[in-house]
């Protein structure tokens, strides 16, 4: 199941060869909400999670990122099997809670995250160069003025993979909006995903909720449902008897979706 | 220094009611508190830490009592200490409890003001300046230390305020930044616990809020960057500021509430622009 060097060149994965995770568990008080989850990712990997609602798959994203206290052991090594340090982590969350009338623009939102100087003050442009740079690589450079709230759902999807991306991190979690984004949309961003991990060897964890999708794009696919029920390739994991479980026949099996 | 400010008073605003000293002091006073509420307001409705901030209001009134109660020669500094200690207590329970946010701080809000009201009743009564403020009355020297403040929360500002306005838009976003959401948060709410407790005996109790919030939400109706907002709040606040301090020499009514009355026009005036423009 592991890849072992070879198929990547060392030192090309941006620093971090590998994410390893171990036995790892959550608990909301007493409820369980992770046990027993075990996952590799390899550099240039793209790993999609899929399970039912309520399944633990944003929990496990939030666990990785650090904002979930967790059991078990996360490690992530670099590329000459040394621990790295915390690696750069790139987010894309499942969506922004802020109400449409909140006085923000994109530029804002990067600038923000980007850098230290004073929003609320300037509007440097350099940093504007910068963000519509990021922007381009998703193709949303016209969006730098819009403000967050006037955002369509693909819209708003993209601009936070461009802000992921920028730095360019280490390890990117993308959690997959349940609705909101229309099936062009998402082709859109699974497409532009695709071609990120490419460029740049992105290991990429991915939450998602479209079977077809994830089989066209993923290496790997994680069935969760409170612990790991299956996982392998897509087609394995699309044939096993817990997948059957899960998503029945009109799952993916058919094609007919 | 003061003198040149008079000077200049005198030489700009030549009017009547400049004519006071204490007219003179409050201008300048006004000058510098308003800004402030319009920078740190736009956080706070930014953040929907309005009730929050009401309740800070109520820890720096009860520090100002047990200031008082322990005899030190300024109860100021003891009360910012109570409300920095107060703030980090709400932001710790309202970051680590699963219980509803608002009935913790409405919890904590009413036990502070009632220990606060019942210290300063056994003493020598509550002094009407703590509940509508007295803006009138306040001295160079007083004016001096504000602006120590004034400084201090500027420059803040300028550090931490990427962060803040980040953990509001997406705490999640945030950490995977880097950023410590409860660290910020805590310094954040330490800022707005020192800045009302300082100017609580000049604005007052019941005042000191609508200052913080009113001004943000008006501008938070017309801005579309953090920009603009900021500039919006901030205007918003010198104006109703430095108008309310006017229309109260003029009307003999209470400064602060007249601050807050203009305040609360402006936020139904660009209530109005966003629903005319809002197609």
């Amino acid at each position: 199941m592991e890849l072992t060097g070879g198929k990547h060149i060392r030192g090309t994965c941006s620093g971090m060869c590998c994410l390893k995770i171990e036995n790892l568990g959550v608990k909301f008080g007493k409820k369980v909400i992770l046990s027993d989850v075990n996952l590799h990712v390899h550099c240039g990997e793209l790993t999609a999670v899929i399970g039912p609602n309520g399944a633990g798959k944003s929990t496990l994203l939030k666990a990785i990122l650090g904002e979930v206290k967790h059991t078990g052991s996360l490690q992530f090594v670099n590329a000459f099997s040394e621990m790295a340090q915390r690696p750069l982590i790139g987010y894309v969350p499942q969506h922004l809670e802020f109400d449409a009338g909140a006085p923000a623009s994109v530029f804002d939102l990067f600038m923000s995250c980007t850098s230290r100087l004073p929003v609320w003050l300037m509007k440097p442009s350099g940093i504007r160069k910068n963000v519509l740079n990021a922007l381009e690589r998703v193709e949303a450079a016209h969006l730098i003025d819009r403000s967050l709230g006037s955002l369509s759902g693909g819209e708003l999807q993209r601009v936070l993979l461009a802000l992921a991306l920028e730095p360019l991190p280490n390890l990117l979690l993308l959690d997959e909006p349940v609705s909101g984004v229309d099936r062009k949309g998402l082709e859109l961003f699974y497409d532009l995903v695709s071609e990120m991990r490419k460029r740049h060897d992105l290991s990429i964890i991915l939450v998602s909720h479209d079977l077809e999708l994830i089989a066209q794009h993923a290496d790997r696919v994680l069935l969760l449902n409170g612990t790991v029920l299956s996982s392998g390739t897509p087609g394995e994991v699309y044939a096993s008897s817990a997948f059957f479980e899960i998503f029945g026949d009109n799952g993916f099996r058919g094609g007919s979706k | 220094m003061m003198d040149a400010w008079y000077r200049l008073v005198d030489l700009v605003l030549p009017f009547e009611w400049t004519s006071h000293i204490f007219m003179k002091n409050a201008l300048l006073a006004v000058l510098l508190f308003s800004p402030l509420f319009g920078l740190l307001g736009t956080m706070i409705v930014s953040n929907r830490m309005a009730f929050f901030s009401d309740a800070l209001g109520h820890g720096a009134f009860t520090g100002i009592a047990i200031g008082g109660l322990m005899g030190l020669m300024d109860p100021v500094w003891t009360a910012a200490l109570f409300s920095i200690a107060f703030s980090v207590v709400i932001t710790l329970i309202k970051h680590y409890s699963k219980a509803s946010t608002d009935t913790v701080i409405g919890v904590f809000s009413s036990t502070t003001i009632a220990t606060g009201l019942v210290i300063m009743s056994r003493g020598k009564g509550i002094p009407n300046s703590l509940l509508v403020g007295d803006i009138l009355s306040i001295t160079p020297g007083e004016i001096a230390f504000f602006l120590g403040i004034f400084a201090v929360v500027i420059v803040l500002w300028i550090l931490i305020l990427n962060r803040v306005f980040l953990i509001s838009i997406n705490r999640s976003l945030a950490l995977s930044r880097g950023i410590n959401p409860l660290w910020t948060e805590m310094l954040f709410t330490a800022i707005i616990a020192v800045v009302v407790t300082v100017s609580l005996q000049w604005v007052g109790i019941l005042i000191i809020n609508s200052m913080l919030v009113l001004p943000a939400a008006a501008a938070r109706n017309i801005a579309g960057s953090v920009r603009s907002y900021h500039a919006f709040s901030v205007a918003s606040a010198l104006v109703s500021g430095t108008g309310g301090l006017v229309l109260s020499y003029f009307w003999n009514t209470a400064t602060g509430a007249t601050m807050v009355l203009l305040a609360a026009l402006i936020y139904f005036a660009t209530l109005a622009v966003k629903i005319r423009f809002r197609k």
